[in-house]
């Protein structure tokens, strides 16, 4: 996404980060390092650990063990009101949008900034057409509810949502899943676009490889628990792991089709 | 044997789990309530919800309670010449037992499964998750105004549905039964105390609280999927009728004498 990035010190590390569920540990020592204002896409098969890690570094989840620190700030044990507080640097979109179904578009779009600034309703209006216009959207849309709007509208909302109060950090849960490939693409500009406006360090997960080509500075992948490979977008393809090569590549045959077979075996 | 044991302890425990939780939900949702912020925006939709579209099905359903009730009373009270005790009958039963029993039961059906429902979805969509991204406790902003709004709203309910359970009564008996109007309504009055009406109240103000506390809990830990959801919307109204017939006998008993 962007080509130079400065020598600070790491936005977010994550160190041998675990989670597990029941008997199942999904996260086996979770490592990396997301650079301020940097674009770091998490790739790996369904089920091997994204999402959790996501939501672990969000507080959404509490991970069992290893660290999350955000700009230095151990967050492995925080309390609420200093997770409440991290949280507020962050915007999140999520898989399927997870817009307020009961709310109109312009209370979706404005509903952090209106918990967090006394807004009057007019205010908020404006602030929500003036966000969703960026986004290629018409102004009108903001009376509309969820339902009535496409996928890939909801889609850029949820986008606005996240980004209507400048948050430092924000976190892409397959941004362009169940997209059109030039949908796909629109929104992976607009997400380029904000990024870059904000000067906000992402973090995306994605299994969509042509949307990873474009978003991504840094490509990290998960498989069984651990990260496997992570390195610079463009030596995805010269990465020499097996698994990366597969995956990238989307090969029916390799070492992650055998871990899958091996997996539905133990049930 | 020792299968049969596993099995019974595996149960204990998922039972005795399950009631923690339910305890330490229980608990959040009422420290979540009387703490700031107050998203008054919900209450007012939660108590037109459960409020002013529930007297409908609540108003039929004291209605024509109350109008059976005037009639198989009649029938077993003229057994003896005691038909006279109809009236008095009729407000006794309805205002301390059959309008909030009848009520919370209803209000349950309609009120707890759309609550479970729709929180329920929430969490499957992932919007409870989008809540704690964008700042807000689900606690706060969709449970605390749910319980406030049944335990505020059912009494007032149940007022109305008592006035409508007793009026169906008083059709009967003097279209019906032929009572003298003034006559029903003295009687109807004579043996009524002002602790008849509120006990039913108390009743109704602990089956709201339990109606949507079952719903708010069973829609939050929702399973994924349509199929969670349809087993959370289940599982409330059943907790929630359930709970209400027990609460019903421990209020009653508490009041009694």
């Amino acid at each position: 996404m962007t080509a130079q990035r400065k020598a600070s010190p790491p936005k977010i590390v994550l160190q041998g980060m675990t989670k597990s569920f029941g008997d199942k540990q999904v996260l086996r020592g979770i490592d990396l390092e997301v650079a301020a204002e940097e674009s770091l896409a998490i790739i790996g098969t369904s089920g091997c650990g994204k999402s959790v890690t996501l939501k672990c570094l969000l507080g959404l989840l509490r991970a069992d063990g290893g660290s999350i620190r955000v700009d230095g700030e151990e967050m492995i044990n925080a309390g609420r009101h200093q997770m409440e507080s991290m949280r507020q640097r962050f915007g999140m979109t999520f898989q399927f949008g997870a817009l307020f179904d009961s709310l109109p578009i312009w209370e979706n779009v404005t509903f952090r900034l209106r918990q967090r600034q006394h807004m009057t309703r007019q205010q908020a209006r404006d602030a929500a057409a003036e966000t969703i216009t960026q986004l290629g959207l018409a102004a009108h849309v903001i009376d509309q509810y969820p339902a009535e709007l496409s996928g890939g509208m909801q889609k850029r909302v949820a986008l606005a949502r996240a980004i209507a109060d400048k948050p430092e950090i924000l976190l892409f849960d397959e941004p362009t899943s169940g997209l059109d490939p030039i949908t796909g693409g629109v929104i992976d500009r607009l997400i380029i676009d904000s990024v870059n406006r904000l000067g906000a360090t992402a973090v995306t997960i994605s299994h969509d490889m042509a949307s990873v080509r474009r978003i991504a500075d840094k490509v990290a992948m998960v498989h069984n628990g651990v990260i496997i490979w992570c390195g610079p977008a463009s030596e995805m393809d010269n990465s020499g792991v097996e698994e990366v090569h597969q995956f990238v590549h989307g090969l029916a045959d390799g070492p992650l089709t055998l871990a899958a077979q091996a997996e539905a075996r133990r049930g | 044997m020792i299968g049969f044991l596993q099995n019974i302890g595996r149960t204990t425990l998922a039972f005795l789990a399950a009631i923690g939780r339910l305890s330490l939900f229980t608990l959040a949702a009422v420290r979540w309530t009387f703490l700031p912020p107050y998203y008054l925006r919900q209450l007012g939709r939660q108590m037109i919800d459960i409020g002013y579209f529930s007297l409908p099905v609540v108003g039929l359903t004291t209605l024509f309670s109350g109008m059976v009730l005037a009639l198989q009373s009649y029938t077993g009270f003229a057994r003896f010449s005691a038909e006279d005790t109809v009236a008095t009958v009729v407000v006794l039963s309805v205002t301390r037992e059959l309008g909030p029993v009848l009520a919370g039961l209803m209000v349950a059906g309609r009120i707890g499964a759309s609550m479970a429902a729709e929180i329920g979805t929430m969490r499957v969509t992932d919007q409870i998750d989008a809540l704690d991204t964008l700042s807000t406790r689900p606690m706060q902003y969709l449970v605390a105004p749910r319980i406030v709004a049944g335990t505020v709203c059912l009494p007032f309910l149940v007022l109305i549905g008592d006035l409508i359970g007793v009026f169906g009564g008083y059709l009967v008996g003097v279209y019906r039964l032929g009572f003298n109007p003034s006559i029903y309504l003295s009687r109807t009055l004579e043996y009524l105390e002002i602790s008849d009406v509120t006990l039913g109240l108390v009743k109704a103000a602990v089956f709201g609280f339990l109606i949507a506390l079952m719903g708010c809990y069973h829609g939050y830990h929702s399973g994924r999927g349509a199929e969670g959801v349809g087993r959370a919307t289940t599982n409330a109204v059943v907790s929630a009728s359930i709970l209400i017939l027990i609460a019903n006998y421990i209020v009653t008993a508490l009041f009694f004498g």
